[in-house]
């Protein structure tokens, strides 16, 4: 490794000023401080605070990942395969090597475009604009893929990348300088553009849309499924069902046990809770995560759930609120989406209502609006909004509290 | 306008002479009233999603734009400053009814999908902003420049948000299908390629709108305000 770096950093006077390619050392930076540890650390920017390069907290947040990522690979395949039986109810652990092999072919190169159009962007931002090439698309350029459903084509996920890119990030300067998370906007972007590709009952499958699904395969969510039977009419395979049916089929498709392990149909990488929750003790442990946001995030969603069970309406309502947290991107945004340090509140009051809020709209949105079944991306943008209120206000508490203070001192 | 400015008068000035035409060519780049003053936003939102109705729009601020700030510059001395604004809602009132009712007659279609827009043109901020900071002090040759050239440079910026809007959210131009027939999916879809929805949507006309605002001022640097 040594020798390596020494040969690496003779060349570096080539890219400083002055030298034979100045013009391209934003990108020999870029990869230098990559591959090797930088020999100092970062300095500007809203989201760190001590004395670590930012792009090692960009990696700790990548091998948080991995987990969700490795079990969407499989569960990707895992879904491909059973289409290809005809067999919604074949056995999860069975065939692995198949299963494996035909996830990465379809997340991989979801993950290659992703990088590659992100990266592209970047490059090009960073060399006209003379600085060196900004860290944080190394995470977003991975949630990207994990939030795209299985089936969704690969030129939808480089258009989207690219807008979350440009609009999301550059316009507003750079890495740390964004409003909304990237990978969301990248999301919100498909869903809203091309939602034929981004909701419904046949696009979280590889390959139900072209064999044009067999009869009784149903490739809903959770969260379609419970939008479309557990509303206005209650239809479970086209026959009108009481509620109690209807939840007690729910219950039975999407055992909480099935949900938590993540063997249910999804985005790539939101179906598995504990699969996150491994990612999130990887973040608590290394600091990178905030844990009073993901805390107050699961306790907001939880009690709207409770709520939602007092006040009580369709069958929907009465869904238990542990589910709630299991089905859907619930974990995975609170996790990962909540807790970006960029678009998240900062202060540490502020950080509690974000959490907070986010939560209650996230739950709100699923069970009131059939339109949006996955409620969290809508609210995690909205509260992404809202943080900078939230903070100011924080803040001018603070300021009024210890005013006080002083005049009575 | 005080009697003493109106004896002190300049020689007449040709109606193309360079300063007049300064006025035309301006609003068309550096100091375009959507892009610089931010006017009419409001209008480049709602009728941007196809090219047809934007170029009907743009005619009919034309008309109203040019006829307007003519009549207001006649009348300039006229009016009372204290109910200057009255006036002029007068004059824009009448000359948007005529071009509602001659739309009405003629294109009777492309007067039905723009329906409501046509009578809010009344409150289109750069028509009563022209009226304010130009025809008021102005005379008529000039004004009458003016007018036209803020009308193109409202005709060309909503016309480029409505091509680019038309064409991929739609898939069309002016109408006729660009990229092959969408329902029954030979062309371009046939590939697997899908129009935007997020395009007929409100919001990506101003996200348009932004962009072109960003490319003009990453152009020019003097447009870039100070914070």
């Amino acid at each position: 490794m040594k020798f390596l770096e020494k040969i690496v950093h003779k060349q570096e006077p080539k890219f400083a000023k002055g030298g034979k390619f100045e013009k391209w050392n934003p990108v020999f930076e870029s990869f230098m401080t990559l591959a090797f540890t930088p020999h100092h650390t970062t300095k500007k920017g809203s989201h760190i605070r001590d004395g670590v390069d930012l792009k090692r907290t960009m990696v700790t947040v990548i091998f948080a990942m991995v987990p969700a990522l490795l079990f969407g690979i499989y569960n990707a395949g895992h879904w491909d395969y059973a289409v290809e039986m005809g067999d919604r109810d074949i056995a999860f652990w069975a065939d692995q090597g198949t299963k494996i092999w035909r996830g990465l072919m379809i997340v991989l190169p979801m993950i290659i475009v992703s990088y590659g159009v992100g990266l592209t962007i970047e490059f090009i931002f960073a060399l006209r604009r003379g600085h060196a090439l900004h860290e944080g698309f190394l995470v977003s350029g991975m949630l990207i893929p994990l939030v795209m459903p299985a089936d969704v084509p690969l030129w939808m996920v480089g258009v989207a990348t690219a807008f979350a890119v440009i609009i999301g990030k550059e316009i507003f300067g750079g890495t740390g300088m964004n409003i909304l998370n990237i990978a969301l906007t990248a999301r919100a972007f498909l869903f809203f553009a091309y939602p034929t590709s981004m909701s419904g009952d046949k696009v979280w499958m590889s390959g139900l849309e072209e064999t044009g699904g067999i009869d009784g395969f149903s490739g809903a969510t959770a969260l379609g499924d419970a939008a479309s039977f557990m509303t206005d009419k209650m239809t479970v395979a086209g026959t009108e069902v009481t509620s109690d049916i209807a939840i007690s089929t729910f219950e039975n498709n999407y055992s909480l046990m099935d949900s938590m392990i993540g063997m249910i149909p999804g985005s790539i990488g939101e179906t598995s809770f504990i699969a996150i929750m491994i990612g999130a003790a990887i973040l608590l442990f290394t600091g990178v995560g905030s844990l009073r946001i993901m805390a107050s995030f699961f306790l907001g969603g939880w009690l709207m759930g409770v709520v939602l069970n007092a006040v009580g309406g369709n069958p929907y309502f009465d869904l238990g609120a542990e589910y709630h947290l299991m089905i859907g991107g619930f974990a995975f945004g609170a996790v990962f989406m909540a807790t970006d340090p960029v678009t998240a509140a900062q202060t540490n009051v502020g950080k509690l209502i974000y959490g907070f809020l986010g939560g209650v709209v996230a739950i709100l949105i699923r069970v009131l609006n059939p339109a949006y079944p996955e409620g969290v991306m809508l609210a995690i943008l909205f509260m992404n909004v809202m943080a900078p209120i939230i903070d100011h206000y924080v803040v001018q508490a603070n300021v009024k509290r210890r005013m006080k203070r002083l005049k009575t001192a | 306008m005080s009697e003493v400015a109106e004896k002190v008068k300049a020689p007449r000035e040709s109606l193309f002479s360079k300063k007049n035409r300064k006025l035309v060519t301006d609003p068309l780049t550096d100091n375009n009233p959507i892009t610089i003053q931010v006017l009419g936003i409001c209008s480049a939102l709602a009728i941007t999603v196809q090219v047809e109705q934007a170029f009907w729009m743009s005619v009919s601020v034309l008309f109203v734009l040019v006829l307007g700030n003519m009549v207001i510059s006649m009348l300039r001395n006229m009016i009372p400053s204290r109910i200057r604004i009255i006036v002029q809602l007068v004059v824009v009132a009448s000359l948007v009814i005529i071009v509602d009712l001659m739309l009405a007659a003629f294109v009777p279609d492309v007067s039905e999908k723009l329906s409501v827009f046509v009578g809010l043109i009344i409150t289109n901020c750069i028509i009563m902003g022209r009226f304010e900071a130009f025809a008021m002090g102005n005379k008529v040759g000039p004004s009458l420049m003016d007018g036209l050239g803020n009308s193109f440079g409202y005709a060309w910026i909503l016309i480029l948000v409505a091509v680019v809007r038309e064409l991929f959210g739609s898939g069309t131009l002016w109408g006729f299908p660009i990229f092959g027939d969408y329902i029954a999916g030979d062309g371009l879809y046939s590939l697997g390629y899908v129009n935007n929805n997020m395009m007929i949507l409100p919001p990506m006309a101003l996200i348009i709108v932004g962009i072109i605002i960003w490319v003009q001022r990453a152009r020019n640097k003097a447009l870039i305000e100070d914070h």
